[in-house]
């Protein structure tokens, strides 16, 4: 049966990020903006406690005691929940919570049990992107061929998050690039191996408390079991299952957006009842100035924007396929997040364009949401395919 | 809990309203347009179907099912994927039935509701919109003033649905400040029924002006009785109800337009196959996913017994707008056929226009 109320789990965690996000992150949010590629020590207290449950129960104990059972969970839903509230915090500083790396959830989803016992305690960065290959990430260059016991890697990775302050990096490389995108494999490579450097961090928009990198890989020489999964090539499954593992990313990207859309709306909010203006949601449409119109557009676009977000992570909590749903969230949050945090600085005028307060940042930090992990073009280009039936050849 | 998947039975009833629509709705619904009517047989098809009587008690005629706001947002959207004019009329005596049930006094209830009920759909509507600029359902000109145990009523109303043949209608007026629902009868003295109107769209649905001049309304039939009814609550009922329906006229745009997409031939390629026509239909469709997810967070606030003020202001805000939006993507995609009555995204376009305008002619 349908119903939108959170259950009381969900609750709790937001309620309990909320306090992470406004007594831990608001505070140093100005800071680590402006002392960009300087590693955040406050999160610290975060190492383990976010994102680290995941590795205590992937830890390989012998037996496999734990059945799944069918029972509905909220796993999902929860990971939107925790999003939305800590970049109500900073989107900054949520991508440099340590020991939560892309890596890590590659790792999580393709490693096998030693591989998780191995690197999951780690900090893994994720390397996909190079100078020519972003959206068009089957058409990666790097190459990894097999020399007696190691792979050698040669390539260049670019926008790699927490290239700094990770411990290991996974790299996407061809194994076979005579068989196209299903010759792309995984590879964790340690911080510390010969080949493998870190040439240069990114000065960004925003975001800036996170580390952006490029690293350039020259006979970089990696133990053949850090393959991760099988070096198999299998023409149909392989780079699709790559794919597939960010349906479930998409969603908690949106969920950015929501969480600083709603961080701007609330302080533009705060600053219109100071002078007056009251928010009662009784007040006719068309008796409202200017100014109260926009803020019911937008506080309704944000409530949208958080539904389609819940929408897509609870069809993946019910296991079933939200490969369109999260597309759709994605697309449209990537521009209400935008859209939202410019006309909150439009509204507030010398308050939004003046570093003294924070909405100019967050207008900064939330473009990302609209790019990374496939731009809002894309997105709709996914959607519009999807609904359609459209291979990649008919609508490009 | 929560849960985006209909139950058995939602999605029972949901498929059966479907099907009804697709047989006797779709089809017609130009035609009804033109001829500004929608015959009687199939609003009573849609009556038997038995949404709008559902949750009341047995004694009254009804099923004594439990009141599903989430429930009522589904059947609405699908009937309105048909046509929103139907949608409207075949569900319009619920505007009496519903605050009747959740607020009528017992002998308001046992007088009404058996004839509201019956086999036969019989018309009852709703009078709360006026004819002026910046209209606000909670700022009503419309006034009650007691005099000698009666009130009277006077003002003017618009966009009164079925207003000639309706056995009562209920009307929203100010009471001391207050705002107040009553039951005038057909037939009162003080009530003048105005020309049937004429809108930019909603055509096949009667809708009149109505004159209140020294109205007298017995005491009993203030809603509620002496303490008058939750007005604001029910404010928010017609505004969920709206953003259903509001969801359905843009669905129906966006299917339309999408399919047509797909086999417009232009340049050697379906117009599908062009990125500027693709993002216009992605665009449309998380559009009406986000009307429809923003209706049923409001509905599903209500039937958890909570207050849905904020969602349901803002479902109908946010319906509104896109509506007007879809639709109007709707004949965009058809270019010049889209402007032509041969398709009917144009229907769909004047019909959408009404969504932000028009208070109360549905409800959950």
């Amino acid at each position: 049966m349908i119903s939108l109320e959170l259950p009381e789990v969900v609750e709790q965690t937001k309620e309990m990020m909320h306090g992470l996000a406004k007594d831990l992150f608001r505070p140093i949010s100005r800071k680590y903006d402006e002392l960009e590629h300087v590693y955040p020590e406050e999160l610290e207290v975060c190492r383990g406690f976010i994102g680290g449950k995941k590795k205590a129960e992937t830890k390989p104990e012998g037996g496999e005691k734990k059945k799944k059972t069918k029972k509905p969970t909220f796993k999902n839903l929860i990971g939107v929940v925790t999003i939305e509230e800590l970049c109500w915090g900073d989107l900054g500083l949520l991508m440099t919570i340590p020991g939560m790396g892309l890596g890590n959830a590659a790792i999580d989803a393709v490693g096998t049990p030693e591989q998780k016992a191995k690197f999951g305690p780690k900090w893994a960065a994720m390397a996909i992107t190079e100078p020519e290959a972003g959206s068009d990430s089957a058409s990666i260059q790097t190459t990894a061929v097999l020399d007696g016991d190691e792979w050698v890697i040669n390539g260049e990775k670019i926008f790699v998050t927490c290239a700094d302050r990770c411990d290991i990096v996974v790299v996407w490389a061809n194994i076979d690039p005579s068989v196209g995108k299903a010759g792309i494999k995984s590879f964790v490579i340690e911080k510390d191996t010969p080949g493998f450097k870190l040439e240069y961090l990114e000065h960004k928009l925003g975001i800036r408390a996170s580390d952006t990198g490029t690293f350039v890989l020259k006979d970089c020489r990696v133990p053949k079991e850090n393959l991760l999964g099988t070096a198999e090539i299998s023409k149909k499954k392989s780079f699709a299952g790559v794919m597939q593992t960010f349906d479930n990313t998409r969603p908690t990207v949106a969920a950015m957006s929501v969480g600083v859309a709603r961080a701007a709306l609330e302080f533009t909010k705060e600053k219109m009842e100071e002078k007056g203006i009251v928010i009662d949601y009784e007040k006719s449409p068309y008796s409202m100035s200017a100014l109260e119109k926009e803020f019911y557009k937008m506080d309704a676009d944000v409530d949208a924007i958080r539904l389609l977000v819940w929408q897509a992570a609870s069809m993946a909590d019910a296991g079933v396929r939200n490969s369109l749903q999260a597309s759709m969230c994605k697309a449209k949050a990537g521009k209400v997040g935008t859209a939202v945090t410019q006309k909150c600085c439009e509204l507030l005028g010398p308050l939004g364009y003046s570093q003294d307060y924070l909405p100019e940042k967050w207008m900064r930090d939330v473009k990302i949401a609209d790019i990374f992990e496939g731009t809002g073009q894309i997105q709709h280009l996914i959607v519009a395919r999807q609904l359609m039936k459209l291979s990649s050849k008919e609508l490009k | 809990m929560f849960s985006l998947e209909m139950s058995k039975e939602q999605k029972m009833i949901k498929d059966e309203v479907a099907k009804l629509v697709k047989g006797i709705v779709t089809k017609n619904a130009n035609e009804m347009d033109e001829k500004r009517e929608i015959p009687e047989d199939t609003v009573q098809k849609a009556w038997e179907l038995g949404a709008s009587v559902s949750m009341v008690s047995e004694e009254f005629g009804g099923f004594g099912m439990d009141d599903s706001p989430v429930t009522t947002a589904i059947v609405l959207e699908e009937l309105a994927f048909g046509d929103l004019a139907f949608a409207i009329q075949a569900t319009l005596p619920s505007l009496v039935i519903s605050p009747l049930v959740s607020m009528g006094t017992k002998e308001q209830q046992s007088k009404y509701l058996p004839l509201l009920c019956g086999e036969k759909y019989s018309a009852a509507t709703l009078a709360i919109s006026e004819e002026k600029f910046g209209f606000d359902p909670v700022e009503l000109e419309t006034k009650a003033e007691k005099k000698n145990g009666a009130y009277v009523l006077s003002g003017e109303k618009c966009f009164v649905p079925l207003a000639e043949s309706a056995f009562v209608i209920l009307v929203a007026a100010s009471l001391e400040g207050e705002n107040n629902l009553f039951i005038v009868n057909k037939g009162n003295a003080g009530l003048k029924i105005g020309e049937k109107e004429k809108n930019l769209g909603l055509n096949a649905l009667d809708s009149y002006k109505i004159t209140l001049k020294n109205c007298e309304v017995p005491a009993e039939d203030r809603l509620g009785g002496d303490h008058g009814c939750d007005y604001a609550k029910f404010l928010q009922k017609c505004r969920i109800g709206m953003s259903a329906i509001g969801t359905g006229v843009s669905r129906a745009s966006f299917e339309f337009a999408m399919e047509y997409a797909k086999v417009r031939g232009q340049f050697g390629e379906p117009i599908a196959h062009k990125q500027s026509v693709a993002f216009m239909i992605a665009q449309m469709a998380y559009e009406v996913d986000s009307m429809r997810l923003m209706t049923w967070n409001a509905a599903s606030k209500l039937e958890a017994g909570k207050d849905a003020k904020r969602e349901a202001y803002l479902a109908k805000f946010y319906t509104g707008e896109k509506a007007m939006y879809v639709t109007d993507c709707g004949v965009q995609l058809l270019g010049g056929h889209g402007y032509t009555k041969e398709y009917p995204v144009e229907r769909y376009y004047r019909n959408g226009r009404g969504i932000s305008i028009i208070e109360g002619m549905a409800t959950v």
